[in-house]
């Protein structure tokens, strides 16, 4: 009855950034075994990202374990293994995984695998019924195959930066790498449903996931509108079509701004209510819907001259209580103070023996009622090496000091 | 793969895409609408523009694949009839206020005693519990709670939202993953349980890295500064905000400029195209791209590399810069639109485009092909949404309503 959804599930993840970690992250929060093979002769460009972690050691390297970017997307349980696969016996060792494993999910670009002999043909030999799992950002076929996919490109590629800004100027990026947090979801769903599948059939398979088409997946009403009506999206800055007040609107304090919506004219009766039925607000232009949206430049001012004289956590407040969709425009001191994550526990403490301890790491975003998410702070490289040799694949102690020596895992 | 799984999709417009993403593996998706068709129907863009239920595009989008049914849950013999429904089912869906399926005794307790092995899925932008769990959640409203808005937009200028509104698709995704982790979860213990994929909680995570890490770490708020939102470090320790975006001949790329050792080579490749267009690369061209990175810079420095990259962009087109970095792999890509994606040339090659038949409308469309390829059969859209009511009769005669009975339902507004 205790055991977890992907309890007994075995995976072994080469994962570079942040697409394949957060697919894994969904599998390795809730019961799978997870091994990360990694080598700190390349390691993992997130490792190499800043913002980075302060030492107390004055002159100590920034080194690998301090990068806010790898910790923060490494949430989830995962064991560490550091294989240098310029040695052969790193690749047997690696081998010998595979064929312990249910699932290989790797993240490089196509070919990387392929040079070292560790394709689905090639991991297929090892293990016949193992589940492949590849993400890159083109996918890996095609004149692109083997390009680095990182997400800021990827976003700008799949239209996501064509979505957001003023009429008057160039569109701005929406977030920084926005599919790498919006393709992961098909990604899981895939290495699930191949789980599943084969836990029926017996069957395993490659998948080949590239961020680009997973991205576009959700874009398909503008690609839609686009071959109809031959029209690419209006940027409208925070208005609506069908929808006014729609917007952003300035409050009390330094830098503090409200998003209120005003969805139908039941909802704009309440707001004129809770600003106190000014006169202006009396304006039959305003009764419907349609009307509020023609004169919403006019109607954006007036509201905005009732905002700022309250801080937003009040507006939020009131106009919700009236019901009437609104929320304060949250800043990174807002989301870590906002009672609703803190209520679902979002963020958890951990200690980290490099970069001490921090609030910030989290679940997935879902909650499930007959199972708890397990979150631990990130793995070191090779942490978990002695380990998974000794006690996963059976290797005498003395054989492990031996291959290090050697630089096996380096 | 799932074609084992039958789910019910009672979801509004937010959270459509969870069942369409569950479809694409195969399993088989009822949406269920009101009589009459669902109000979204009612909300464009539309097929030549022409306002009809039966041709709205973001419907057409996000429920194909899905079989159609109507039925009013409100009603004492919609009830019964959905109740039924669960019977056969694996997986109802939806996103309606918390606590809305409860008060028609249709909650989670109330399904799992028809169904102990039923999942439930809810979608919503704040959660099925907390303080805000009662909260209207219009797309700019989650949005902004999330912490996705604050640190869009230009700095003289109020932050951003999104002209697309997309956001609770995040939530609804989540929603699919947490369906199979209850399913796989199922398999061992015999039950359902109930999933609450929460859109704000997904934005949280969208944001991590680049809002929760410096705030964690060095209390720093970042602000917002129109496209240059890559955060780098400087030999001072200062913060240097670098453009995702950057204007080029004919519109404009994103770059991932990463500087340090792994992508030297890269980079140094970079320069010598620079150069052959005749600019000057002042001090970059003895930079030891192998050993030094952001850290070793100088604010100077930095905003010399910035004017660099910024002319050579100028005298290219987006087609060229493309064509430059496939065959160099630098980090870079177009910023595309809707009729730059369907001509891209990578997706052309992979086949990605599917045509869907519309035959009502007499024509065909292309649509995004499925987000993974597998060798276990096709993943991704098959054929085009349901007509209002389409599979009315399929379903009902499988649960034994007879066609008098249908009738009866029909005038009575239950179907």
């Amino acid at each position: 009855m205790d055991r977890k959804p992907f309890e007994g599930v075995k995976i072994i993840q080469l994962c570079w950034a942040g697409v394949g970690v957060y697919t894994c992250n969904y599998l390795s929060h809730y019961g799978a075994t997870t091994i990360r093979v990694e080598t700190s002769t390349r390691p993992d460009p997130v490792r190499l990202f800043a913002l980075f972690a302060p030492t107390n050691k004055p002159g100590e390297p920034v080194g690998l374990e301090r990068s806010a970017f790898f910790s923060i997307t490494h949430t989830a349980p995962e064991m560490d293994i550091s294989l240098n696969f310029k040695h052969s016996e790193a690749i047997e060792i690696f081998k010998k995984l595979v064929a312990w494993a249910d699932v290989v999910a790797e993240g490089f670009p196509a070919g990387v695998m392929d040079k070292l002999g560790l394709d689905y043909e090639g991991l297929k030999k090892v293990n016949p019924q193992i589940i492949m799992f590849r993400t890159c950002g083109y996918g890996h076929t095609g004149p692109m195959a083997d390009q680095p996919g990182f997400g800021s490109i990827l976003t700008a590629v799949t239209m996501m930066d064509t979505i957001a800004g003023w009429p008057d100027r160039p569109p701005v990026p929406p977030s920084t790498y926005y599919t790498d947090q919006l393709s992961p979801m098909y990604a899981s769903l895939a290495i699930m449903a191949a789980l599943d599948y084969r836990r029926r059939t017996g069957k395993g398979q490659y998948i080949d996931h590239a961020q680009i088409e997973a991205g576009l997946n959700y874009m398909t009403p503008l690609i839609l509108d686009y071959q109809v009506n031959h029209r690419e999206l209006t940027l409208k800055g925070n208005k609506s079509d069908y929808a006014a007040p729609h917007g952003i609107y300035r409050c009390k304090g330094d830098a503090r701004w409200v998003a209120i919506a005003v969805m139908n004219d039941n909802e704009w009766r309440s707001l004129v209510k809770v600003i106190g039925s000014p006169q202006w607000a009396k304006d039959k232009k305003y009764v419907k819907a349609v009307g509020r949206v023609k004169n919403s430049d006019e109607l954006d001012s007036r509201v905005e001259e009732w905002t700022v004289n309250y801080p937003p956590e009040d507006i939020q407040e009131k106009l919700q209580a009236g019901g009437i969709g609104a929320g304060l425009v949250a800043n990174a001191k807002d989301i870590d103070e906002d009672p609703q994550m803190n209520y679902y526990h979002f963020y958890r403490e951990l200690d980290h023996p490099y970069m001490g301890k921090l609030r910030y790491y989290h679940p997935a975003p879902i909650k499930l009622s007959a199972v708890e998410t397990a979150v631990q702070r990130p793995v070191l490289v090779g942490e978990h090496t002695d380990y998974i040799c000794t006690k996963i694949l059976g290797m005498s102690q003395g054989e492990v000091d031996r291959l290090r020596q050697k630089g096996v895992f380096e | 793969m799932l074609s084992c799984y039958r789910i019910l999709d009672l979801t509004t417009e937010k959270a459509f895409m969870c069942g369409r993403a569950l479809s694409d593996f195969g399993a088989e998706v009822i949406k269920i609408e009101k009589p009459g068709g669902d109000p979204a129907r009612l909300k464009g863009p539309f097929y030549k523009d022409i306002v009809d239920p039966e041709k709205n595009l973001t419907w057409f989008a996000f429920n194909a694949n899905k079989k159609g049914i109507t039925l009013d849950i409100e009603s004492a013999q919609g009830k019964e009839i959905f109740k039924k429904l669960v019977k056969t089912a694996d997986v109802v869906l939806e996103s309606y206020t918390p606590g809305y399926l409860d008060s028609l005794g249709l909650g989670y307790k109330d399904l799992s005693k028809i169904n102990p092995g039923i999942v439930l899925t809810s979608i919503t932008g704040f959660g099925q519990e907390g303080p805000y769990r009662n909260y209207k959640d219009p797309d700019i409203v989650v949005r902004a709670l999330g912490g996705l808005i604050y640190t869009a937009g230009y700095d003289d200028r109020p932050p951003l939202t999104v002209s697309y509104e997309h956001t609770h698709s995040l939530g609804a995704m989540n929603g699919a993953a947490g369906t199979m982790i209850a399913l796989m979860h199922r398999v061992h213990t015999g039950k359902g349980q109930h999933v609450d994929a929460i859109t704000q909680q997904a934005l949280d995570i969208v944001c991590s890295a680049e809002i929760e890490g410096p705030y964690a770490l060095f209390g720093q708020i970042p602000t917002r500064h129109g496209r240059a939102r890559a955060t780098v470090t400087l030999k001072d320790g200062s913060t240097f905000y670098n453009p995702l975006l950057w204007e080029c001949k004919d519109g404009y790329i994103a770059l991932n400029l990463l500087l340090n050792p792994t992508a030297a080579k890269n980079n140094l490749s970079m320069m010598e195209y620079i150069k052959k267009d005749g600019i000057d690369i002042g001090f970059l061209e003895g930079w030891a791209w192998d050993k030094k990175s952001w850290e070793d810079m100088s604010r100077e420095q930095a905003e010399k590399l910035m004017d660099t990259l910024g002319k050579f962009f100028m005298n290219h087109t987006k087609d060229e810069l493309l064509k430059l970095a496939t065959e160099n792999r630098f980090q870079l890509g177009p910023c595309n639109n809707a009729e730059d994606v369907l001509k891209y040339p990578q997706l052309k090659a992979r086949n990605f485009w599917k045509e869907v038949e519309h035959p009502e409308l007499g024509t065909s469309l292309k649509y995004p092909g499925g987000a993974v390829m597998t060798t276990q059969g096709y993943v991704g859209v098959r054929r085009r949404a349901p007509l209002i009511g389409e599979h009315n009769e399929e379903i009902y005669k499988e649960l034994g309503i007879s066609a008098d009975e249908l009738k009866a339902l029909k005038k009575q507004k239950v179907i």
